[in-house]
């Protein structure tokens, strides 16, 4: 990169969740109150890590054999997540590391601090990462992850989720989301997806089933495309041809 | 005025909530050593050029509680001001590095180099600084900030410059606490609340 980067594109917040939302209880005492600092992006926002396949091991998006190291498959629905990482410009965002995590089949995370009594599967571990190819195309193969319930109000239960870390390739670019499954009643009573005041916003965290890309006879398949910051575009890049 | 784009809006953001450290510190989720190469387990190797430095702190609540379940990430120049992949960086350097609030304690502990001066477009520099990310349950959308230094001319720098009330420019401002160690806390909320970037 011998030019500078360029700026990136100011966030629009209303795309985002708002900080404080009485609904979700520990979102109050955890939200600044006073406004962000808002200015152009610089260097320190505009570059990032990168990570190449050398750190990525070829079962490290199979969540289904990752645990055991492929010597036996964790219980639940076999499905595959697919899709593709964009930025605001419609650019793909090639070769950018996604990790993610979840709980298991039964809805039990392996996890320290988590203490529900739905049993851990012994074949599930829960994270796996992989980078997007050349198209900005990544895929994940695990299990179905189970509903649960958490302390919040009354009776609040999680919709069946998987999280999301996406880097893209500016340290601004930094994404942290979760993706719901089509159908699942417990969406809308969710209050942290309702968090996400604007409602298409939360569809687009809704995965639809994808038959074409289910296997028979092995496993069912969600697509989940992302989007990330874009940057600005110097006038003449953006100008039609011819004028 | 906004460029023309496809129209694509960026992806809603979402707690990493209470068991982020499955999928990115899984050490620190009592997983092991779930991967061969962790990301991020230090921010540069061995033979880094630059002042080493600890940085050390705990994330506040509005109530004064110290957060068990935050995650940071810091992304930073070499010393000499250049970001890891720009012309003539320190090879040493990677920059990024990833670390919890300790499950018992809340104190966050980074070990690093202390970073140069970085160039501004147009002109400038702005004074050495560590971009920091913290996410955690009951946080929406990941809080961006900086950690500068007391022991480095802040004067001119163009984001300090901008905060209004002036004494608010001191909770991104680290403070010398011995040879190279550095104390940073960051409060979500209330008194002395940590100014948030929006950049
Ligand atoms: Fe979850």
């Amino acid at each position: 990169m011998a030019e500078p980067p360029a700026p990136l594109l100011p966030r629009d917040r209303t795309a985002h969740p708002v900080a404080l939302d009485p609904d979700y209880k520990t979102s109050v005492a955890r939200s600044p109150s006073q406004p962000l600092l808002s200015m152009e992006s610089t260097a320190s926002e505009e570059t990032g890590p990168r990570f190449g396949h050398g750190v990525i091991d070829p079962l490290d998006n199979d969540l289904i054999l990752n645990w055991t190291g492929g010597a036996a498959p964790a219980l639940g629905e076999r499905i595959l997540v697919h899709g593709r990482v964009l930025d605001e410009t419609g650019r793909a965002v090639p070769e950018t590391l996604i990790e993610i995590w979840q709980a298991n089949a039964g809805g039990r995370y392996r996890h320290v601090k988590d203490t529900y009594f739905a049993p851990l599967d012994p074949n599930f571990g829960g994270c796996g990462r992989t980078l997007t190819d050349a198209e900005g195309r990544y895929r994940f193969l695990t299990v179905r992850p189970g509903a649960y319930p958490w302390p919040n109000r009354g009776n609040d239960w999680r919709p069946m989720h998987i999280h999301f870390s996406v880097f893209g390739h500016a340290f601004g670019q930094r994404l942290i989301t979760q993706m719901y499954f089509e159908g699942d009643p417990l969406i809308a009573r969710c209050p942290i997806v309702a968090t996400i005041k604007d409602r298409g916003q939360i569809d687009r965290l809704v995965a639809p089933l994808d038959m074409a890309m289910a296997r028979p006879m092995d496993h069912l398949a969600y697509r989940f495309d992302i989007v990330l910051r874009g940057r600005r575009q110097s006038w003449f890049e953006n100008r039609p041809e011819g004028m | 005025m906004a460029e023309p784009t496809t129209g694509l809006r960026e992806t809603a953001a979402q707690t990493a909530g209470p068991y982020v450290h499955i999928g990115c510190l899984p050490a620190a989720a009592g997983l092991g050593d779930v991967y061969d190469r962790p990301l991020g387990a230090a921010p540069m190797s061995e033979g880094a050029a630059g002042t080493r430095i600890v940085v050390t702190g705990s994330i506040y609540d509005g109530t004064g509680w110290a957060l068990r379940d935050a995650m940071l990430e810091s992304w930073q120049a070499d010393a000499a001001g250049l970001y890891p992949g720009q012309p003539g960086a320190d090879p040493a350097v990677g920059g990024f590095c990833r670390f919890a609030a300790d499950a018992e304690t809340g104190l966050f502990r980074l070990a690093t180099i202390k970073p140069g001066r970085v160039p501004m477009r147009g002109g400038g520099t702005q004074a050495p600084h560590i971009a920091l990310w913290i996410v955690a349950r009951g946080i929406n959308i990941g809080l961006a900030t900086r950690i500068y230094f007391d022991d480095e001319d802040n004067a001119d720098d163009p984001l300090l410059a901008r905060i209004e009330q002036r004494p608010r420019a001191e909770t991104l401002i680290a403070q010398r606490t011995g040879e190279g160690t550095y104390a940073f806390d960051v409060r979500l909320q209330g008194p002395g609340e940590t100014v948030f970037l929006d950049l």
